[in-house]
């Protein structure tokens, strides 16, 4: 693994996004708007409870932020590649001495870069209009952060080798593969909410640990160890079978020659 | 041994049909290896096998001595570079910071200086910080050019690349090739449906036809051999004769 080909392919998208207005919009306008809609409609639904939900908003915008969290990790990977494609870049990448790990590297740091800059974002709007502080999860909130980016990764690692697989008619997956575990990640509401059946959908996937916990410490400030450590072993998992996938996809690409059409 | 040894190589994408077929040549230090076919005649399948886009069905291809597999590729596309008419780069992006990042990628020594010395040979250092979409087709073909210069290679694949160039620039391109060729020792394989400029630039050319290699060697002993003028016509009576 050379760190050089890793900068290389991070500077790639810092420059595309320092140099693109509607790109850095796009990072930070859809959770804002998310935040300015629900984050009102929360408080509208507190206030007209009369007290009954004290810790509703906090639920709430915890919940829009951390989701916010595992989108975009999972974005970071999946668009960063579709630049590559939408750009007729892709195939000076996949002949530049840069191996396949390297990339898939790559686009997990980009990805980082980009979880942490609509981070900072979005809990400095839950701070300014709801006095809502996603720091008050103290040191819980790095192990759910945590598994939220590692699941994020899976899902985009998981949609490139779809893109890979089948081209740019593919590529809608990038925006809409992540919102299929949405139901059933317990983001809004908790697993009990679920029928039977689909609360043994939730139980496999790390997200719903992730939202559990993140409930069960604002509201009695203790995280749940088995919480963390069963999304920690999915999200290991997850990683791996995502990037056997990938890799197995990107051998069948070889042999296909897909590589060249989708990136010509 | 060449510095590219190609032998017996075929590649097939569906059962039964060929897109290459024992394909075969040599290419050494310094040279200039034009591939000349109709449309779909395999010579971009045949370029992208060499890049290790794509694997061979059957046959092996050496580079630098080394047998081409994913274990070699990396180390040996550190020493190549490719452009195609088809292939572009980031447009959000400026010229300097295109090549700035394949700099790092193939981790020049000195990028900055190495940026503006592939700039300046291709005529694009006074828009070094324009954004590649003001580029015209035929300047973004030139930043492709600087672009597959930027590691000094020492085999280079080229993919029509004159194709959206003005003649003036197409003259200076050709002739840039052939004096690093001669000068540096680069080696060059290349695609061109001009056959003026293949026989202007290429020491060698390799005829492709339905994935077969119809014809291969010195450009001027072909001629010879066939009694012909020029390529164009040794191109058309190949095509003509079948062989």
């Amino acid at each position: 693994m050379r760190p050089r080909h890793i900068a290389a392919l991070c500077l790639r998208q810092i420059y595309l996004y320092r140099r693109s207005l509607t790109r850095l919009l796009e990072t930070f306008y859809w959770p804002t708007m998310d935040l300015l809609l629900w984050g009102f409609v929360t408080l509208y639904l507190q206030r007209s409870s009369f007290g009954r939900m004290p810790v509703f908003v906090s639920y709430f915008i915890g919940a829009l932020i951390l989701w916010d969290v595992l989108f975009r990790a999972e974005q970071g990977i999946s668009v960063s590649f579709l630049e590559d494609m939408w750009s007729r870049n892709l195939i000076n990448v996949f002949v530049a001495p840069v191996t396949v790990t390297e990339y898939l590297a790559a686009l997990m740091a980009i990805s980082a870069i980009k979880v942490v800059a609509a981070f900072a974002v979005t809990s400095s709007l839950g701070w300014l209009l709801y006095s809502f502080s996603i720091f008050k999860l103290g040191i819980y909130l790095l192990p759910l952060v945590l598994n939220l980016v590692a699941m994020g990764w899976s899902i985009g690692i998981l949609t490139t080798a779809l893109i890979l697989r089948y081209g740019l008619e593919a590529e809608i997956l990038a925006w809409a593969l992540a919102f299929l575990f949405l139901p059933f990640s317990a983001v809004f509401y908790p697993v009990k909410v679920l029928p039977r059946a689909l609360r043994t959908v939730a139980m496999f996937i790390p997200a719903s640990h992730a939202f559990e916990g993140m409930r069960a410490v604002i509201s009695s400030g203790a995280f749940p160890p088995a919480q963390f450590e069963y999304a920690c072993g999915l999200n290991i998992v997850y990683i791996l079978a995502a990037i056997w996938f990938f890799m197995r996809v990107y051998k069948k690409a070889l042999v296909s020659g897909i590589i060249p059409k989708i990136g010509e | 041994m060449g510095i590219v040894d190609i032998e017996g190589l075929g590649k097939s994408f569906e059962p039964g049909s060929y897109a290459l077929k024992n394909v075969s040549f040599s290419l050494s230090r310094g040279q200039i290896l034009g591939i000349l076919g109709p449309n779909g005649a395999g010579k971009t399948t045949l370029i992208h096998l060499i890049l290790g886009l794509i694997l061979p069905t059957e046959g092996n291809i050496r580079v630098f001595g080394e047998l081409l597999s994913p274990a070699t590729r990396t180390g040996i596309l550190k020493r190549m570079n490719f452009a195609s008419n088809y292939v572009f780069l980031p447009q959000t992006l400026t010229l300097w910071e295109n090549l700035m990042v394949y700099a790092i990628m193939y981790e020049v020594s000195e990028p900055a200086r190495r940026c503006s010395e592939a700039l300046r040979m291709f005529g694009l250092y006074e828009m070094r910080h324009k954004r590649a979409r003001t580029l015209s087709s035929g300047q973004m073909m030139r930043l492709c050019l600087a672009k597959a210069m930027i590691n000094t290679p020492e085999v280079l694949l080229l993919d029509e690349p004159t194709a959206g160039l003005d003649p003036e620039i197409a003259r200076r391109t050709r002739r840039l090739l052939v004096e690093l060729s001669r000068g540096k020792g680069l080696s060059v394989i290349y695609t061109s449906h001009n056959l003026w400029e293949m026989q202007e630039v290429s020491d060698r050319v390799l005829f492709l036809k339905g994935g077969k290699a119809l014809l291969e060697g010195p450009s001027g002993e072909l001629i010879g051999r066939y009694e012909v003028k020029n390529l164009e016509e040794l191109f058309f009576k190949v095509l003509e004769s079948g062989r």
